[in-house]
């Protein structure tokens, strides 16, 4: 079956490499026929909106487009002394305009963003200038207010006319451009948005390591006690998991109440008196509790997969070989457990760090996590750039942490329980 | 676990600490679900329990919430019930077809570039609910979906089909593909080979995807919050508004209702799984 060149062929003449390599590219696209009602949908409803949200958060066209002819003129200007003549003329006209379309309401609004004080100005120039009479615009602007004559305003346009801004990222970490262009810190007090994703790390963080210290141990003996027992004691995990976040967020919100169940109890033993009891809900400490309770069948299911895999004549060989059990314990079990204690902490700190519902019905206002904030200026502000831009950059915070974690143990080492 | 008797005493006490340690986690993993049931019995309006009920005493229980539930005037937890199971049901078919068949493309080893097809499918499932719901919200508006069920049926979809992918994925990893080489060629199509030979045999892998899919959509609150209008609302919604305005006994009436829910479902996943395993051939 051998052609002259030394080719192995089919029975249809063709070379054989032609043909498995057809068969196999047919294969290709069968399987990704298959996978693309699923990939199609998730990129148009899913992938491409946060693109979008990309977009939203950079966007700064709508100064931009009011006053196109402005800035075309100011392209000239150093920015040092008042801008020319031509400057102020197109200014004018391009408020004219806006005037007549009703959305000079929208531009002060939106210069007012970048210096306090444009609302009045704009304000009296509305009414002023319809007695404007044609030429010398810059005299005229200047005479309605003395603001007009402040270089300080001009420049404050000028740093409008950029499409694209960084600002609302800048706004994230309480920072801004001053006037000078330089990005700097904004005043000691009005820095909430630092302590925001501070306190979301450190409640993730936290969080990650109670819910690890109270696993391992359960982890542990479901492992290790006979199936019959396992699977009962199971059960007190997996209800909960099953069991809706609503649903587990009104029980903590029932028990640590202030005449809830556990100050009942604490009042009982004598450790609080009744007249004084503590304040468990509406602060971190309900945040706290509540959130380790509820992800901490998150923690659970990776380990005690992980675990049951471990072979116990391990340990026992550990000890005949004259360790104790601690020191068997250590060394041979401990660190054939870290993929699952990798998937769980992985798993916990992702699900803590963008977490809203909990937060939002126990933390209070110091128990308030940075989604919080996101969902505050989606719902009530409306500033839906920068509720985009907080998105992203907790998005890229989990992003990285996948990142690395799949650096360190591999993400195909997660298990669903 | 019981100890050997030779067993040193320092190491007994440590065993029954380390049994104390468990006991309390496990009691406060379970415990604060049965808060839930005695007080949805309450017959005053407190959300603490009276004398009465520490005494015991039958007149401080009552049927009073349930009722209110069912019957109750201006009750918005019909509609609300009504739609829960509505999306619900959508959203799981929806996620159980689309997830399942892009699960088999996905198990072929022809598939190119499967890593980072993996990713995006699974992506929904890594990526904070707070950025999903904002971005979803976003398409929702533009496309005129927001505030109906079917711009949040598809968002569910979103949400559920990552499970629907993993459990799929993972049934077909213990697949044996030499059955549907058989069927094919003893002259069998490829839709006909699927129906007969592949669905029966990772049906368990498919039903518990689709288990994760439902419990995700109907217990879903933080994309529903963006996308609901008034004629929208439903379970978990209601609930949250509930929590944060006033807090009634009605509401844990409808969480006992839920908890018993759950425990059809995790009896129903956990018997899926077991017959999953042994179907696989995998005895433990």
């Amino acid at each position: 079956m051998s052609s002259e060149t030394g080719k192995i062929l089919t029975t249809d003449g063709i070379p054989l490499e032609v043909s498995l390599k057809k068969a196999e590219r047919k294969n290709k696209i069968k399987a990704f026929l298959l996978v693309a009602p699923l990939l199609l949908f998730l990129l148009i409803t899913y992938i491409f909106p946060i693109g979008d949200m990309l977009m939203r958060s950079v966007d700064d066209k709508m100064v931009t487009e009011m006053l196109p002819k402005t800035f075309k003129s100011m392209e000239k200007w150093d920015g040092k002394e008042l801008p020319p003549e031509e400057v102020f003329e197109s200014f004018y006209f391009d408020f004219q305009k806006l005037v007549e379309e009703k959305r000079d309401g929208k531009l002060s609004t939106q210069l007012n963003y970048t210096k306090n004080g444009f609302k009045s100005i704009l304000k009296k120039l509305r009414r002023k200038a319809k007695n404007f009479e044609e030429g010398n615009y810059k005299e005229q602007i200047m005479a309605v207010h003395k603001r007009w004559a402040d270089v300080e305003y001009w420049r404050a346009i000028q740093r409008r006319a950029p499409a694209y801004t960084s600002q609302k990222y800048l706004k994230g970490i309480d920072m801004y451009k001053n006037e000078e262009g330089k990005i700097v810190s904004v005043e000691e007090d009005r820095r909430v948005h630092r302590i925001l994703w501070l306190r979301t790390l450190e409640i993730a963080f936290f969080v990650t390591l109670l819910c690890f210290l109270m696993a391992y141990p359960i982890a542990h003996l479901l492992a290790t006690l006979p199936m019959k027992y396992s699977n009962l004691l199971m059960i007190c995990v997996l209800l909960p998991f099953w069991t809706s976040l609503l649903v587990r967020t009104a029980s903590w919100m029932i028990l640590l109440q202030q005449q809830g169940v556990v100050n009942d109890f604490f009042v009982m033993i004598g450790l609080v008196a009744d007249d004084n009891r503590p304040e468990m809900m509406f602060n971190k400490t309900g945040t706290y509790v509540a959130m380790t309770q509820i992800l901490l069948p998150f923690m659970v299911l990776p380990l005690y997969s992980v675990m049951k895999t471990i072979s116990p004549s391990l340990m026992r060989a550990g000890k005949s070989l004259g360790g104790t059990p601690f020191v068997a314990f250590w060394k041979v079990y401990f660190p054939l457990t870290i993929p699952g204690i990798g998937a769980g902490c992985l798993l916990v700190f992702i699900l803590a760090i963008g977490y809203y519902i909990t937060p939002a019905l126990v933390g209070g206002a110091s128990g308030t996590l940075i989604s919080n904030q996101i969902a505050f200026h989606m719902k009530s502000t409306l500033d839906w750039s920068f509720a985009s831009a907080m998105g992203l950059m907790l998005l890229a915070g989990v992003l990285a942490i996948y990142w690395v974690y799949n650096k360190l143990v591999g993400v195909d080492n997660i298990k669903l329980g | 676990m019981a100890l050997p008797k030779y067993t040193e005493t320092r190491y007994r006490i440590w065993h029954y600490f380390y049994i104390t340690i468990c006991s309390c986690v496990f009691f406060f993993l379970i415990a604060p679900l049965f808060v839930i049931f005695p007080l949805s019995f309450n017959a005053e309006e407190f959300l603490s329990f009276s004398e009465g009920m520490k005494n015991l005493d039958p007149d401080a229980f009552s049927l009073r919430w349930y009722k209110d539930m069912i019957y109750g005037t201006k009750n918005p937890w019909g509609l609300a019930a009504k739609n829960s199971f509505i999306i619900a049901i959508f959203a799981t078919l929806g996620s159980v077809i689309l997830g399942t068949v892009a699960a088999l493309g996905l198990s072929s080893r022809h598939m190119p570039y499967k890593g980072l097809i993996m990713a995006t499918l699974i992506s929904p499932m890594i990526v904070p609910l707070i950025i999903s719901g904002v971005a979803i919200f976003f398409f929702m508006a533009k496309a005129g979906l927001a505030a109906t069920h079917t711009g949040i049926v598809l968002a569910h979809i979103i949400l559920g089909t990552p499970f629907v992918v993993i459990t799929v994925t993972a049934t077909l990893s213990g697949f044996d593909h030499s059955v549907t080489r058989a069927a094919s060629s003893l002259g069998s199509d490829p839709v006909n080979t699927f129906m007969k030979i592949t669905l029966p045999l990772i049906l368990p892998g498919v039903i518990s995807g689709g288990l994760f899919a439902f419990v995700t959509s109907f217990d879903e609150v933080v994309v529903v919050l963006f996308l609901a209008g008034l004629e929208n609302t439903t379970i978990p919604i209601q609930m949250w508004t509930g929590l944060r305005e006033q807090l009634s006994p009605t509401i844990l009436a409808v969480a006992t209702c839920l908890i018993i829910l759950s425990t059809l479902i995790l009896v129903t996943a956990e018997l899926l799984r077991r017959r999953s395993e042994r179907l696989r051939g995998i005895n433990r």
